[in-house]
């Protein structure tokens, strides 16, 4: 007798598992039964398992009959001539979906020709075996498994042109690229996922070679005169949302230009490109600390009464304002209300992005690196075609990497570009290798694709060949614009008077715990010192009770803490992160006492 | 040469005069006095300069390797259950000061001939502690009149006699007796006992030692370098001591607590100083073993070994900011407040925390200049 399960639940037993299991798969290919229905017989433990719940990793495969698929040649040509539909297959019994447990009990073959009377399934194709991204890799099966899944990771965080209705949208924190271009080289996934629609990248001339040593590290170098061309230009989107809010008592915040007598008043300056209505109009460019949003809010604490009296005066200044080291251009202006009914305001701003020094790039291929040099056009190499390269890719990242497709992909995309067609590199069911060669040697170029180049600055030749050639070259989301950060002095905590923490802040650079060890192992006791003079502080410390006193300006003396009269008091310089540790002690009735003595 | 020689002792320690005079020997008198001068030299310049932060250096040196620890546990060959913790939590467990370390284990060293192989197999199990589990075939319980039957493994049972007096001795209220079929018949010795007490007592007797030396849970004969050692899982230095078979003075345990209590805590220093020697080696990283040296000698400054850790060396420190700087800030201050503590501002942390120059390094020396 065999166990039946029913979603992992003993429902109760059969004669012959292996029969049971397999009248219910016959009855699933006849429709009978739900397709995600799925059978597995245990012949150690003499179990059937059935599942139908929710939250099995299913996947499609083409039943396969004493070493024949059942789908055949007359399906495909319905299938082109829209007779058929992949529901259609489904309910034939032609394809089904196997989950993990019975795909245990399957045999499945990866190409056709590969088939046995064994066999129990065939793959749909084998590009089916990895997901969207991966599968937009060209020659993902030459490449380093690490390499390829790093490669479809990088591609999520390309710029590309994410949506064609962009301008009508208010995204938070998106690029869109100004020039992309559909891949030379591309995969068969190109067209499942229209990918021509909404193509995220650029097709480059690349030279694997060095330059006066500046890809170290898997830098590039890149051609100035391709950024004057638009290489890999693109906008930053981001949108400044502001809101009339509705308080208790019926006030309400007001968008408008802030009278001078509101609290926090700004300046004239920052409120400059405000119109009539308090808001900014399209195309201003502004800078750091300019206001976008005019806005005021009723005051935070109704007390008084004569709060109510001075109700303008009493006003709260609420602007929306951009922060330190923010720029842009105000690309569009919404004004419309909420779900509540409040009077919402959106300001899309846009800034161009065009690349630097530190922006980063990337091949399909797991090969990232940022931009480390912008090479004037008349300094680039040049073959004796006349070309020049846009970006120079270090060989050192080759050998260690393993990622033979990236080489494959710049000799098809050569390939392809002189032949003005688009290669197919599906992975798997890629063009061949030996193909592409000789088709580049039918072109009249060398068919492992070397060239002979010459120094851009002095026009000598260089000994050795270089390999040049096309590849798709994906612009990454992560800038140098958005992440600098720097400063001398700046905005300090109100607590401790330290600097304050993030770039977003204007923050400092914390010289932290394990940093000071090396300054104490360096025994730079004077330097160490004086970098933590950030938080410094002179406080009067009375003699005799040793606590801290103040200084008195109207007297122009410093008095203690106990008599505020005639204490000895001395001036003691500290952290002031450790006056605060001795404010806290004495909160936890702990007294601290002081003793001052001559230092020699 | 002697005065020569007389002349330096002053100047350098003797183990390097004695390396000097192990080299130079039949050298001329101008010659060997340049020799030493040029010795000293070297010595003066690698001597630690007054103010240097050796503590922080020795800190750094030894947790950046640290970081580079890979594989922990390391398997012998042959013996399934004895693994060996390496790496950094082997580390971590010599510098905290662990009492209980994880895989405690003995090398012993055999005097001559068993050194050379001789009976070592007989040796090795002699020394195992065995407990009368390992001699039980089956154990049956007749509940009516409430005797167990214990029988015994066909190889163990010439023994079988004196182990069933040796379990007379070890339980009390029941008696063991050995039969013609050479099984033990266990009987309680007053009426009252009850069904449960016997099901208690047959799991008691299996832990119960029979032979070999307690705390030696394995053995493995082992041939290093053309003699044959006995490792062992578990240490207990003291009773292997007693072996007259054993050659004490090479015999190992990696439990420093043992040596500190055999041994005192001068060895205990040199088995710490081995112990991390001896875990960096197997990782493939090299440490100065001065800085080591730095770390035993602070761990045992004290007279017994300390971890570092605020339970140890930190709890040590006479600074009470020192102290409240790592870890368990509260309870040292209101400790301190409850005492009336002082603290000197004599040491790095607490100068940092103040703000003022540390006192090593340039922040060591001053000048003082009289006033007009």
């Amino acid at each position: 007798m065999t166990e039946v399960y029913l979603d992992s639940q003993f429902v109760g037993s059969v004669k012959n598992g292996r029969d049971f299991a397999d009248a219910l798969i016959g009855a699933r290919r006849m429709n009978k039964l739900p397709s995600a229905l799925n059978v597995m017989f245990d012949e150690e433990t003499d179990k059937v398992f059935v599942e139908i719940c929710r939250g099995r990793c299913i996947r499609p495969l083409i039943v396969v009959k004493e070493g024949k698929p059942l789908l055949t040649e007359k399906h495909i040509e319905q299938l082109q001539k829209n007779e058929l539909a992949w529901s259609d297959l489904l309910k034939q019994g032609v394809i089904e979906y196997l989950d993990p447990a019975e795909e245990e009990n399957a045999f499945i073959a990866f190409f056709e020709e590969e088939l046995t009377p064994e066999h129990t399934h065939l793959e749909v194709m084998p590009l089916a075996i990895v997901g969207i991204t991966t599968s937009l890799v060209p020659f993902g099966n030459y490449d380093h498994q690490v390499r390829l899944t790093q490669g479809s990771k990088n591609q999520k965080q390309a710029i590309g042109f994410y949506a064609a209705n962009y301008f009508n949208r208010m995204d938070m924190d998106v690029n869109v690229l100004h020039y992309p271009q559909v891949p030379v080289v591309g995969t068969l996934m190109d067209q499942v996922l229209e990918y021509h629609k909404h193509p995220s990248g650029m097709n480059v001339t690349l030279a694997i070679m060095s330059y006066q040593g500046y890809n170290m590290e898997d830098a590039i170098i890149v051609n100035k005169g391709s950024i004057d061309r638009g290489l890999a230009r693109s906008s930053y989107y981001r949108p400044i949302i502001s809101e009339e809010l509705r308080y208790s008592g019926g006030l309400i915040d007001e968008v408008c230009i802030p009278d001078k007598d509101v609290k926090g008043f700004r300046s004239e300056h920052d409120y400059r490109f405000l119109e009539q209505d308090g808001i900014i109009y399209p195309e201003a460019v502004v800078g750091e600390s300019d206001v976008i949003i005019g806005k005021t809010s009723p005051p935070r604490f109704l007390s008084s009464l004569d709060e109510y009296n001075l109700a303008t005066s009493s006003r709260r200044e609420s602007s929306m304002s951009l922060k330190h080291g923010e720029k842009g251009v105000v690309d569009f202006v919404l004004i419309t209300e909420n779900e509540e009914g409040n009077k919402l305001i959106q300001v899309r701003l846009r800034d161009l992005r065009i690349p630097e020094i530190g922006d980063k790039f990337t091949s399909r291929h797991g090969q990232k690196g940022v931009i480390s040099l912008i090479v004037p056009e008349e300094d680039m190499p040049i073959s004796a075609s006349g070309m020049k390269p846009d970006i120079m890719f270090g060989p050192h990242g080759i050998p260690s990497r393993m990622t033979v497709a990236h080489l494959l992909e710049i000799l098809a995309g050569k390939t392809g570009a002189l032949a003005g067609r688009y290669i197919n590199g599906t992975i798997y069911e890629s063009e061949s290798e030996e193909d592409i060669r000789k088709e580049l040697s039918s072109l009249g170029f060398r068919e492992n694709g070397t060239e002979l180049m010459y120094n851009g600055t002095t026009g000598e030749v260089y000994p050795a060949r270089i390999y040049i050639g096309n590849i798709y070259y994906l612009k990454l989301k992560h800038m140098v614009a958005n992440k600098v950060h720097s400063r001398a002095r700046g905005p300090i905590q109100l607590l401790t008077r330290q600097p304050t923490e993030g770039r977003a802040k204007e923050g400092g650079l914390r010289l932290g715990e394990m940093e000071k060890d090396t300054f104490v192992a360096h025994g730079a006791s004077l330097l160490l010192k004086e970098r933590f003079d950030s938080d410094k502080v002179i406080i009067p410390i009375s003699e005799e009770y040793g606590l801290m006193g103040y200084h008195d300006s109207r007297k122009n003396k410093s008095v203690g803490p106990i008599t505020f009269e005639n204490d000895e008091v001395s001036n003691v310089e500290m952290s002031y992160a450790f006056k605060l540790l001795l404010d806290e002690l004495m909160s936890l009735t702990v007294y601290p006492k002081i003793r001052l003595e001559r230092k020699f | 040469m002697d005065e020569l020689y007389e002349e330096y002792e002053e100047k350098l320690p003797l183990s390097i005069i004695e390396e000097v005079k192990k080299y130079t020997e039949g050298l001329g008198k101008m010659k060997l006095k340049k020799v030493l001068e040029e010795v000293y030299k070297e010595y003066r310049s690698s001597l630690a300069e007054p103010g240097e932060s050796v503590g922080i250096v020795s800190a750094e040196s030894i947790g950046e390797p640290g970081t580079q620890m890979t594989l922990n546990t390391f398997h012998f060959a042959g013996v399934s259950e004895m693994n060996v913790t390496t790496g950094l939590p082997r580390l971590i467990e010599i510098l905290d000061g662990r009492k209980e370390i994880s895989t405690k284990m003995m090398e012993i060293r055999l005097k001559s001939p068993h050194n050379k192989g001789k009976d070592i197999k007989e040796l090795a199990k002699q020394i195992k502690e065995t407990t009368f589990k390992e001699f039980i075939k089956s154990i049956d319980i007749d509940m009516v009149e409430l005797t167990m039957t214990i029988t015994l493994n066909d190889d163990k049972r010439e023994s079988a006699a004196r182990i069933a007096k040796d379990l007379d001795k070890a339980v009390k209220g029941f008696s063991f007796r050995f039969d013609k079929e050479e099984r033990i018949i266990v009987k309680g010795s007053s009426k009252e006992e009850s069904l449960g007490s016997l099901y208690r007592l047959k799991e008691k007797i299996k832990g119960i030692y029979i032979s070999g030396i307690k705390g030696i849970t394995q053995v493995l004969p082992v041939k290093r370098d053309e003699e044959f050692i006995i490792m062992t899982a578990g240490t207990n230095i003291k009773d292997i001591a007693r072996l007259d078979f054993v050659d004490l003075e090479k015999t190992m345990t990696n439990d420093i607590f043992e040596i500190e209590k055999n041994f005192g805590i001068e060895a205990a220093r040199q088995a710490i100083i081995n112990e991390i020697l001896k875990v960096t080696r197997t990782q493939g990283i090299e440490i100065d073993v001065r800085h080591i040296m730095l770390v035993a000698d602070t761990m045992c400054m004290s007279g017994h070994v300390l971890g570092i850790n605020r339970y140890g060396i930190v709890k040590e420190k006479p600074s009470v900011l020192a102290r409240a700087s790592f870890e368990t800030p509260i309870k040292n201050i209101m400790d301190a407040s409850m005492t009336g503590e002082a603290d000197f501002l004599n040491s790095i942390i607490e100068n940092v925390m103040i703000n003022q120059p540390i006192p090593t390094g340039t922040g060591l020396p001053v000048l003082i200049m009289k006033g007009k």
